[in-house]
C-alpha cells in the first residue's frame, strides 16, 4: 500500500500588487502556479527521488506534503486518511510521523542547544518518553547516525563540521520514528568527500527502520545513487515518473531526456551533448495555457500550446511521461 | 611559462598560532592551458588564489622562492604597480558568486564600462563598443546592456561576471567556482560558451571549483588540493585514469555518476585537518588507509610519477596497488569511529 498519494495537488500564490500600482489603477493580482495538478505515491520503503531545476515546484511540493503549506487544490492522503481532515491528537500523530531533514546543516540547527537536546527536543514536546528512555533514545540514534554519543552529546553546533550537523539533523528527524521521510537536498552543502557516508546512511536506515522517504534534489547523479523510482518536475508539472532506471535510461519526456542529457560525468572523455532545448526556464507566474514546457520545447506543435496540461500517459509499466506528442517522439 | 609558483605559503597570525593556510605549493599554467584546481573546503584553494590576486586581508603572509608571471617577479612588485599593470589587464577574476558581485543599483553594462575606464585609458564611446562586443561574445542579449542585475537570472549575472573578466582580453582567467549554484543547464550552457570562447580568444584558465565533473570537462591539466598543498597534479586524463594519490583515489569514489546507477559510493573516513599550528608529515595521513609510520613523521615531496604527473605520496611507488584496494569499500574502513 502507498504510505502517501498525492491526487491533483494544486498550489497558487496570488502576487497582491504593490500600493502605487493600485493607485494608478494598473494594478491586477498575479497568480503564480507553483504546483499544478501534481499526482504520484510513494511506496513503502521505497524512496522516491524529485528532481528539476530552480523554480519548478519541489521546495512547495515538500512544504504541501508536510502540511507547513495548505494547498489550494488537491487531495494529500497519508496512510488512507486525507491530511487536511487531521486534526487535534491526529495531527500531532502526522507531525511525528512526517519528518523533513533541511537542506543547510549550518541553519536549521539551533546553535545554543546542545546535540542532546537538540535530538531529544522533538520527543520532549510531544511527551512521548520518560527523561530515561528519551536519552537512551537518542544515544542509540546518535550512533545509529555514526556520532559516539559520549563524545558528541554536550557538543553544539559551531563545534562541530557540516557533516556532523547533517548527521545530527538526521538523527532529529529519525528519533521520532517516522514513517516518511521528505529530504531537501540534504547533501547540497556537503563536501563530496563526506556525501556518500550521508547517502548510505540514509539508504541504510531506511531498510532498517523502514520509512519512505521523498529525495528532492537537483543533482542527478546523487538521485541515481539513492533513489528506486524517479520524478521530474518542471515548473509546477510532473513531466516524467518512473523507475530510476527507466527514466535515466530512456527518458520520454523531451525536458527529462535534456536534463538527463545535461549531467556532466568524471571522466575527462566525456563531452555532453549540445542540449536540443532553449530559452531560459520561465517564472510561472500566470503562464500561458498549455503544456509548460511548449516555449523550450523542440518538439512543440499548436495542440502542446493550447490544450490544457497534457496528462501522464503511461509508456511502460509504472513509467508515465506528460507529453501530447509522446506517440510521435517514439 | 605564463604563471610560475614555487613554494608558495600563505599563513595567517591568529591568537591562537599561525594557521598554514597554504603551503610549499608548486604549481606552473602555460599559455593557453586550462588548469583545474579541485579540493574540498578549508583545502586552501580559494586562499591560494586571493594570494595571486593579492586580496588576501591583512595578517596574512606570503612567502614564496618564485611567483612570476610572463616571466616578471611578482613578489617584488608594489601594489599599486600590480593593480595598474597586472589585474584585469593581465590577470582577471570571474569570482564565486556572481550575485554578490554586482552592485544592485547601477546597470551592468555601465559597471563593466567602469572596469575597462578604470584600467585603460579608452573613451566612454569605444568603452560601450567593447561592453556590446562583449556581451555579443557571451551570449547576452544587447538590450541588457542597459538592465539592472535584478532584471538578470542567475545564469545572465554569471555570463557578465565573465564578460567583464574578459573586457581587457587578460592572459589568464581565474575563475572561482563559477558554475556552483547554477541549474545543470545553465551550467552546461556556460561551459560550453566558455570553451567556444577560448577557441578563439587562447587565454589560459585557472579553474576552482570542488565539482569533479566540472573539472573533467573544462581542464587540459587538473590539481588537487588537500590541507593546503598540492597532492597530485597530472594531464585531466592520467588523473582519471591512473591516479596515483590516495586522496585523489578516495574523491573518485566519493563521486556518484550517473552512468552508474547504484553504484555503491565510498566516503573518505575522518574530516580534514586543523592546519593551526601546521601539520607534521602528510596531511592526509590520518584518513589515508594506506598511510605508513613515514607518512606522520614526514611531508612526502611532489615527485614525478610519469611526465608531467607528480604526486606528493610515501607509497606512489606502489600506485598500481594501491588503485585496486581503493576500489573495495573495506579498505576505507580502516577507522570506523572516526565520523
Amino acid at each position: 500500500m502507498a504510505v502517501l498519494e498525492i491526487r491533483g495537488l494544486t498550489k497558487h500564490f496570488e502576487v497582491r500588487p504593490g500600493l502605487l500600482s493600485r493607485l494608478v489603477g494598473e494594478g491586477r493580482a498575479q497568480v503564480i502556479k507553483a504546483v499544478e495538478d501534481v499526482s504520484f505515491s510513494i511506496g513503502e520503503g521505497e524512496i522516491l527521488g524529485l528532481a528539476g531545476e530552480s523554480g519548478c515546484g519541489k521546495s512547495t511540493t515538500c512544504l504541501l506534503i508536510t502540511r507547513l503549506l495548505e494547498p489550494t487544490s488537491g487531495e494529500i492522503v497519508f496512510k488512507g486518511v486525507p491530511i487536511s481532515s487531521l486534526s487535534g491528537d491526529d495531527l500531532t500523530t502526522f507531525r511525528r510521523k512526517v519528518q523533513i531533514i533541511f537542506q543547510d546543516p549550518y541553519e536549521s540547527l539551533n546553535p545554543r542547544f546542545t546535540v542532546f537536546d537538540l535530538i531529544a527536543e522533538g520527543p520532549r514536546a510531544l511527551g512521548l518518553w520518560d527523561a530515561k528512555e528519551t536519552e537512551e533514545r537518542v544515544f542509540a540514534m546518535l550512533a545509529g547516525v555514526g556520532l559516539r554519543p559520549e563524545d558528541y552529546r554536550a557538543r553544539y553546533p559551531h563545534e562541530m563540521s557540516g557533516g556532523e550537523r547533517q548527521r545530527v539533523g538526521i538523527a532529529a528527524a529519525l528519533v521520532l520514528e517516522p514513517e516518511l521521510v521528505v529530504a531537501d537536498e540534504p547533501l547540497s552543502m556537503l563536501d563530496v568527500s563526506i556525501r556518500a557516508d550521508i547517502l548510505d546512511l540514509l539508504r541504510g536506515l531506511s531498510e532498517r527502520l523502514g520509512f519512505s522517504c521523498l529525495y528532492v534534489s537537483h543533482d542527478l547523479s546523487i538521485l541515481s545513487n539513492i533513489a528506486d523510482r524517479l520524478m521530474v518536475m518542471y515548473l509546477g508539472m510532473v513531466a516524467e515518473i518512473g523507475s530510476i532506471e527507466d527514466v535515466i535510461a530512456t527518458p520520454r519526456h523531451p525536458y527529462a531526456n535534456a536534463l538527463v542529457e545535461a549531467v556532466p560525468a568524471p571522466d575527462p572523455r566525456y563531452r555532453r551533448p549540445v542540449p536540443k532545448i532553449h530559452g531560459d526556464i520561465a517564472r510561472p507566474v500566470d503562464p500561458p495555457p498549455g503544456c509548460r514546457f511548449a516555449g523550450r520545447c523542440p518538439h512543440a506543435a499548436d495542440i502542446c500550446r493550447h490544450d490544457p496540461l497534457p496528462a501522464l500517459f503511461e509508456v511502460g509499466a509504472g513509467h508515465l511521461a506528460a507529453c501530447h506528442r509522446l506517440g510521435e517522439l517514439a | 611559462m605564463l604563471l610560475e609558483l614555487d613554494n608558495l605559503s600563505v599563513s595567517y597570525a591568529t591568537r591562537a598560532g599561525p594557521i598554514h593556510a597554504v603551503e610549499d605549493v608548486k604549481l606552473t599554467i602555460g599559455e593557453d592551458e586550462v588548469v583545474g584546481l579541485a579540493g574540498e573546503s578549508g583545502c586552501g584553494k580559494t586562499t591560494l588564489i586571493k594570494s595571486l590576486l593579492r586580496l588576501l586581508p591583512k595578517g596574512a603572509r606570503v612567502t614564496a622562492d618564485r611567483l612570476a608571471f610572463k616571466g616578471q617577479d611578482l613578489l617584488a612588485m608594489k601594489d599599486a604597480d600590480f593593480r595598474r599593470r597586472i589585474m584585469w589587464n593581465e590577470i582577471s577574476l570571474v569570482p564565486q558568486s556572481a550575485q554578490a558581485s554586482l552592485n544592485p543599483v547601477y546597470r551592468v553594462g555601465d559597471q563593466v564600462i567602469e572596469a575597462i575606464q578604470e584600467h585603460t585609458e579608452t573613451t566612454t564611446a569605444n568603452a560601450r563598443a567593447r561592453v556590446e562586443e562583449l556581451f555579443d561574445l557571451v551570449g547576452l542579449e544587447p538590450r541588457l546592456i542597459t538592465a539592472y542585475p535584478h532584471e538578470f537570472s542567475g545564469g545572465m549575472r554569471q555570463r557578465a561576471m565573465i564578460a567583464m573578466a574578459l573586457a581587457l582580453d587578460p592572459a589568464l582567467v581565474v575563475m572561482d567556482e563559477p558554475t556552483t549554484g547554477l541549474d545543470v543547464l545553465v551550467q552546461e550552457r556556460i561551459i560550453r560558451k566558455i570553451r567556444e570562447l577560448r577557441e578563439r580568444s587562447r587565454n589560459s584558465i585557472l579553474l576552482i571549483t570542488h565539482d569533479i565533473s566540472v573539472i573533467a570537462e573544462m581542464s587540459d591539466r587538473i590539481a588537487i588540493m588537500y590541507g593546503g598543498q598540492i597532492m597530485e597534479v597530472a594531464p585531466a586524463i592520467a588523473l582519471f585514469e591512473e591516479p596515483v594519490h590516495p586522496y585523489t583515489l578516495g574523491l573518485k569514489n566519493a563521486f556518484p555518476s550517473i552512468k552508474q546507477i547504484g553504484k555503491p559510493l565510498i566516503s573518505i573516513p575522518g574530516s580534514p585537518p586543523n592546519l593551526l599550528g601546521g601539520v607534521t608529515g602528510c596531511p592526509f595521513a590520518a584518513r589515508c588507509p594506506f598511510a605508513v609510520e613515514e607518512c606522520r613523521r614526514e611531508r612526502p615531496a611532489l615527485r614525478e610519477i610519469a611526465p608531467g604527473h607528480v604526486a606528493a605520496c610515501h607509497r606512489s611507488g606502489e600506485a598500481v596497488h594501491m588503485r585496486n584496494q581503493a576500489s573495495e569499500k573495506e579498505t576505507w574502513q580502516f577507522s570506523k569511529s572516526v565520523a
